[in-house]
């Protein structure tokens, strides 16, 4: 008879009352994944990113504009390889319910900057050709059952009036879990429109995309963009692609914060649930862990009882959850936010924190019934329910 | 003249529940010989068991010293006291006190996994410490599929599963019926007649103490008579 083997029976001694607790446990471990995982969904578009490539916008906010004269300054600047440009477009397709990400971009270069994004030739050919070419991702094509030649109107509200897109490229992304739910369509549509029913916002960009030599220059480059544009009527701030993303995620600093705040809290519960059952446990059994004293059986042998029964029910329900978030909760979960977020991706490190934490748990809830049951004298332990 | 094996050397024992000091044994000094049966009887609250779990190092005694064949109980420590219960000494319970999700064979095994001993060895004294309390067909029962005179039968051979120097019973008889009773005190003498196990055995049964012998009553703390 091996130790291990005596754990186990220990365990399942009140099967209703381990099974429960499992449960409970994989529960919480399962919402601590989803939590985790929604977080890295939030923060998927960010670590796509590139580190030669630099975002110029206006120093007020994202709704300001940045001339398109600019472009020619920028490219002026030592270090700067390539200057493209995007503007956010916004409108409705259908119904604002139908909501995804709609750029204007400028159909000449901002590809090349993004590579991540791969476009068959051929359609990338016909986009250029075509004012009102668009280029849409896989999935959104997916979503709306979209293939190439279709007309989509959407109904513009930054810039206003219908617009009728055709979409002559699907794009994919080169790595798995790419972003693959935006739609760009081509600036110079847009502006000729603007030039003739608001002239005054013809030109405007939103953004300049700045592919640059060496990343390592950065934040000396950035700070040499935005000096060229002091004093005048679009001063702008320069940043990194990821920091530019991340300041999208920022938007929803406070519900991130929440969420982990939430799996933080999630961990304090199953903590509870565990260290409730071993105690209960632990203190029925006093007098069985005072006869083991009196066989000879040290503190450490009482100690290697009872963690290693908290330790395998908490693993029990750690494991327990990570298959029902693997294989139930993360597909569903993939499917009711794939319109929102891109990537919904359970990652090594959420597994590792889920079990990992389940198995902290597992040892903190022990401590106190074993300092409990190393404490009690035999005497005292042998006299509990007699 | 028979070798001593127990020697209890002007033991007292008091415990304090709140700042009140409560004696319980009394300047007690007693010796045991070596394969002696000895009952010891008295009122409850008497001092028996007390006396009992000083003898089996799982008590201290406040006064006084107790030494069991080489070994001052006093002077080991709380890991040398386990270690030295483990090879020394058999405890048989009123309650029994098995394990109940171990059968009576891994009941049994439990002080020898203590002992270094191949599991060949630890299967074969095993056996033989079921087939002498009889229970040689039940090795695979679980305590509750046993009945109360089976457990204690099981809970004997844990006790004498190690071949200790000396065998102590904490109203071994206590929870049993008459025919029970009488089979296992039949099995104690066996055990100190036909192995020479040196035995001390608490008890208010009149009946069970007969079959000792020799009788020790102890009232208040302190030994009456003999």
């Amino acid at each position: 008879m091996k130790v291990f083997k005596l754990i186990t029976r220990n365990t399942w001694r009140h099967p209703l009352r381990t099974t429960l607790t499992v449960l409970g446990l994989a529960i919480a471990v399962t919402a601590f994944c989803v939590i985790r995982t929604t977080i890295d969904a939030w923060y998927s578009d960010s670590r796509a990113t590139s580190p030669n490539i630099l975002i110029t916008l206006n120093r007020v906010s994202l709704v300001f504009t940045v001339p398109m004269s600019s472009i020619e300054k920028v490219k002026r600047v030592e270090g700067v390889k390539a200057v493209s440009y995007a503007a956010w477009f916004g409108g409705t397709y259908i119904d604002p319910k139908n909501f995804f990400a709609k750029f204007i971009v400028d159909h000449n270069t901002y590809f090349d900057l993004y590579p991540q994004w791969v476009v068959p030739p051929d359609q990338m050919e016909a986009f250029k050709k075509e004012r009102n070419a668009v280029i849409v991702g896989r999935k959104l094509a997916d979503r709306f059952g979209w293939k190439l030649g279709d007309v989509v109107r959407i109904v513009g509200d930054i810039y206003p009036g219908n617009w009728d897109y055709v979409i002559r490229g699907i794009y994919t992304g080169a790595k798995e879990g790419s972003n693959e739910l935006n739609w760009f369509a081509r600036y110079d549509y847009v502006d000729e429109r603007m030039r003739e029913i608001a002239p005054s916002r013809a030109g405007q960009l939103g953004w300049l995309i700045i592919q640059i030599d060496d990343p390592s220059k950065a934040a000396v480059m950035s700070k040499e963009i935005d000096n060229l544009f002091v004093n005048s009527s679009a001063e702008t701030k320069t940043q990194t692609e990821e920091a530019f993303a991340l300041s999208f995620v920022e938007m929803s600093g406070t519900i991130i914060s929440g969420l982990r705040i939430v799996s933080i809290l999630v961990i304090g519960v199953i903590l509870l649930v565990l260290a409730n059952t071993m105690a209960m446990t632990a203190r029925e059994r006093i007098r069985e862990y005072a006869v083991l004293k009196t066989l000879g059986f040290l503190p450490r042998h009482l100690i290697g009882l009872i963690v290693g029964e908290s330790i395998m029910i908490a693993g029990a329900g750690g494991v327990v959850g990570l298959l029902l978030t693997a294989f139930a909760v993360i597909p569903l979960l993939e499917t009711a936010l794939s319109d929102f977020l891109p990537v919904v991706r359970l990652t090594p490190l959420t597994l590792i924190l889920g079990v990992g934490s389940a198995l902290v748990v597992g040892f903190l809830a022990a401590v106190f019934p074993t300092a409990q049951a190393v404490r009690t004298s035999i005497v005292d332990g042998l006299r509990m329910l007699d | 003249m028979a070798e001593i094996l127990v020697h209890v050397e002007g033991v007292s024992k008091s415990y304090w529940r709140d700042s009140i000091e409560i004696p319980v044994l009394r300047n007690i000094t007693l010796e045991i010989p070596k394969g002696e049966f000895l009952a010891l009887m008295g009122p409850s609250g008497s001092g028996k068991t007390t006396l009992l779990n000083l003898l089996a190092g799982i008590d201290r005694s406040s006064q006084g010293r107790v030494r069991v064949g080489e070994a001052d109980l006093s002077t080991l420590s709380e890991g040398g006291l386990a270690s030295w219960r483990s090879a020394h000494i058999g405890f048989i319970f009123q309650f029994y006190n098995l394990i109940p999700v171990l059968n009576a064979f891994e009941n049994v095994e439990l002080p020898l996994l203590l002992l270094k001993m191949s599991k060949a060895e630890r299967r074969k004294q095993v056996e033989t410490a079921l087939t002498i309390v009889g229970l040689a067909d039940r090795m695979k029962h679980y305590p509750n599929q046993l009945s109360g005179g089976q457990e204690q039968r099981v809970a004997i051979a844990r006790a004498l599963v190690t071949d200790p120097d000396l065998l102590l019973a904490d109203e071994p008889t206590g929870d049993l019926d008459k025919q029970s009773a009488e089979d296992i005190m039949g099995l104690v003498t066996r055990l100190n007649r036909e192995f020479g196990k040196t035995i001390v055995m608490v008890t208010h049964d009149p009946r069970a103490a007969e079959k000792a012998h020799k009788i020790m009553r102890l009232d208040k703390g302190e030994l009456a008579a003999t």
